[in-house]
């Protein structure tokens, strides 16, 4: 199972999912504890009309013109649900609803408009992911980690989401002092000085980075998934912020490769021919870690809620 | 525009009928039952109950397979889709109960893990061999294609017991959603409360499964309601007034699908009722931005005009341009910027207004009364005519006095 086959056809799908998931589980973190969890949620949603829209106006399925369409969708979605908020005097939940589902819709119908039928774009694709496909036909085994000629075909989307999981590490751990303090105690941030509504737009927008360059490469469930799951799960562990980042990319990575595996090897160990959806599984997965540490993680009681309670 | 005309008088063809019928009832349902999650500022909690419908889909569709069927039935994968939503539910519940996880976060993670599941289940069904055409990827976005009467009538019949629900149990749920301690001290029991909502939630969710899909269900159990709340203040009014905006989009919108080709019924339903609430967020007369604005411009109007007039009862010159405008517009100011005849009177009444209200602000121990004043209040319409005589004898005024001058 570790041989040349691993490396042609698992290798790369699990990395990709690996630093998707962590690339989502770190802004998942700050926006757990700021309760704007299901951010995630909308922009994975209006993520959508963003692609169909920018193939309506390059033509093209090319991955940059798509992913800047999924990036303005998700900023226009942002701005949208605070407008609407604010002009409305309606909860943040609500507005929230009816943006991304007003903009979801609008997806769909551009998308049955417009003539995709040539190109690989629908609406399952788009949840889906297609993490399975992302192989390294070019490898002959572990030896082609150093032959260059090899290492060029691997699938594109690996160095741009490894790139993206980079960026957003740096920003965490550029910015650890400043996204910490506002996300625990605004008022105090605020009387410090710290541009606070600033730090917010950053995180959001920061996350639809995340959101964007991990649905290109895995699909919307598991962005969602790797938004909330991990981060919630690691909140149930530990009181201290870093002890619980630290926890949410160990369960990021658990679940990505534990999610592959089983959803690539599982049914033919049952003595299935086929595989399942990874994308599903992986998120399965998340589901099930938070469902541990819900019932068994050391810090998931309210305080003053004994730890039975 | 003849083939929107006859859909939406029915005319469009026996299933466009069906469908139109069905999307007005689902949206009356929908909008009724959403209303009370809306003011009970849980409107996202469907958005978990609409995902964690599809693994209850898949397990059913399996289930009646293995039993023989061929596994299609509609009343049995939406039954089965009513349990797994039922256990997102309680999963909900559970986690934002027991846990020190805040609400948002349970609906995120059930959400996404359900769903997962849900095409975990898909995928698996797609390699069976009774599978490969059971198009239950229809159950996402809806489909309304090739709808069978017996369908029509599901939905007509399950949409008709919800509206009765939320009739029956509109009181505590209105009470609840209205104000959830009150209510508790009442003696109402919450939980049972909001798992009833939840219930009807429930059953809307999955009465519009095959209608607009799983994923923009969500929306009409959103909008209408968040629509309606910009054309009334009260609780009661809301959930009838959501459920007819409901009832309104659900059936042009289907009218308009069944008009013309590539108009898939959900989505169409859901900008139609998105336009609605555009209309109704810029343009309702309380809580409009139209209205707001309006506000607004009589507020600067009335501010600009009282501190002109007290510029000019102390000659002080005006430079503010608006000020200048509202001034010459009420002809209390020549073009020239000097004061009128009426102008001046103006400015007197209104200096002698400012000057009650210092002494009376002085003299008065009633904070209720002098936290009044806010600078455009005329001292008329707080205090009696003999407490303002009171207040000009303190100031002192023009009398005649004994000896010479």
């Amino acid at each position: 199972m570790m041989g040349a086959e691993f490396v042609q056809l698992s290798l790369t799908p699990i990395l990709i999912g690996v630093l998707a998931s962590i690339a989502c589980a770190l802004p998942g973190n700050f926006l757990i504890l700021r309760r704007q969890a299901l951010i995630g949620d909308a922009i994975s949603h209006v993520v959508l009309p963003g692609i169909v829209a920018a193939f309506l106006v390059t033509g093209t399925v090319a991955a940059m013109p798509m992913m800047i369409g999924a990036a303005v969708a998700a900023l226009v979605a942002v701005v949208l649900i605070e407008a609407i908020r604010r002009l409305g005097r309606i909860e943040p939940g609500a507005a929230m609803g009816v943006t991304f589902t007003s903009l979801f819709a609008g997806g769909v119908l551009l998308l049955e408009q417009s003539d995709t039928s040539a190109v690989h774009l629908d609406v399952e694709h788009a949840l889906m992911g297609n993490l399975e496909s992302l192989i390294w036909l070019d490898a002959t085994g572990w030896s082609s980690l150093t032959d260059a000629a090899a290492l060029a075909g691997l699938p594109p989307e690996l160095p741009r989401i490894a790139l993206v999981a980079a960026l957003i590490s740096l920003l965490t751990w550029l910015f650890w002092r400043p996204l910490k303090l506002t996300s625990f105690d605004e008022g105090f941030a605020r009387s410090l000085g710290m541009p606070v509504s600033i730090i917010g737009l950053a995180l959001v927008s920061t996350a639809a980075i995340a959101a964007v360059a991990a649905f290109d490469a895995v699909g919307s469930i598991i962005v969602i998934a790797m938004f909330i799951c991990p981060p919630a799960a690691a909140r149930l562990m530990t009181n201290s912020l870093g002890a619980q980042v630290g926890w949410s990319l160990v369960f990021a990575t658990v679940s990505a490769v534990l999610g592959y595996v089983l959803a690539g090897y599982g049914p033919i160990w049952l003595g299935f021919s086929a595989s399942v959806s990874a994308a599903g599984m992986i998120a399965t997965v998340t589901g099930l870690i938070l469902a541990v540490a819900c019932i068994a993680g050391p810090m998931r009681a309210r305080v003053g809620q004994g730890a039975t309670g | 525009m003849q083939g929107i005309w006859a859909a939406l008088t029915l005319q469009a063809g026996y299933n466009a009928g069906l469908v139109a019928i069905g999307a007005t009832l689902l949206g009356f349902a929908a909008g009724a039952a959403g209303a009370f999650l809306f003011l009970r500022k849980r409107a996202l909690v469907s958005d978990a109950v609409a995902h964690a419908t599809l693994p209850g889909v898949g397990l059913a569709f399996i289930a009646m397979v293995l039993m023989g069927g061929d596994g299609r039935s509609l009343l049995g994968l939406l039954l089965g889709s009513a349990i797994s939503a039922w256990l997102g539910l309680l999963a909900v519940e559970w986690i934002s109960r027991k846990t020190r996880l805040p609400e948002d976060a349970a609906i995120g993670a059930v959400l996404s893990s359900f769903f997962g599941l849900g095409i975990v289940l898909l995928t698996i069904i797609q390699s069976m061999s009774a599978g490969r055409q059971a198009g239950l990827e229809s159950f996402l976005l809806g489909s309304t294609a090739g709808m069978l009467r017996q369908d029509a009538i599901l939905i007509a019949v399950a949409g008709s017991v919800v509206v009765g629900l939320v009739w029956l149990l509109r009181r505590p749920m209105t009470l609840v959603a209205f104000d959830a301690q009150y209510a508790a001290a009442r003696g109402v029991n919450l939980r049972r409360v909001d798992l009833a909502m939840m219930g009807l939630v429930m059953a809307v969710t999955v009465i519009g499964l095959k209608l607009v899909g799983l994923i923009l269900i969500v929306a009409m159990l959103i909008i209408p309601p968040v629509t309606a709340r910009f054309w009334t203040e009260r609780a009661d009014r809301v959930v009838w007034l959501a459920g007819g905006v409901g009832a309104v989009a659900g059936y042009v919108g289907a009218a308009l699908s069944a008009s013309a080709p590539d108009l898939p019924t959900g989505p169409i339903i859901v900008l139609v009722s998105a336009a609605l609430f555009v209309l109704s967020l810029f343009f309702s007369p309380a809580r409009g931005v139209a209205a707001a604005f309006q506000a607004r411009r009589r507020f600067q109007t009335r501010v600009h005009r009282r501190q002109g007039l007290l510029s000019l009862s102390r000659s002080e010159p005006i430079h503010d341009p608006l000020t200048l405008r509202i001034l010459k517009g009420e002809g209390l100011i020549r073009p020239d910027g000097v004061a009128t005849e009426d102008g001046l009177a103006q400015a007197a009444k209104i200096a002698r207004d400012e000057r009650r209200w210092e002494v009376a602000r002085a003299v008065h121990h009633d904070t209720a009364l002098t936290g009044r004043y806010d600078g455009l209040t005329p001292i008329e319409d707080v205090f009696t005519p003999d407490e303002i005589e009171d207040f000009d004898t303190r100031i002192g005024g023009l009398r005649v006095v004994a000896g010479s001058a």
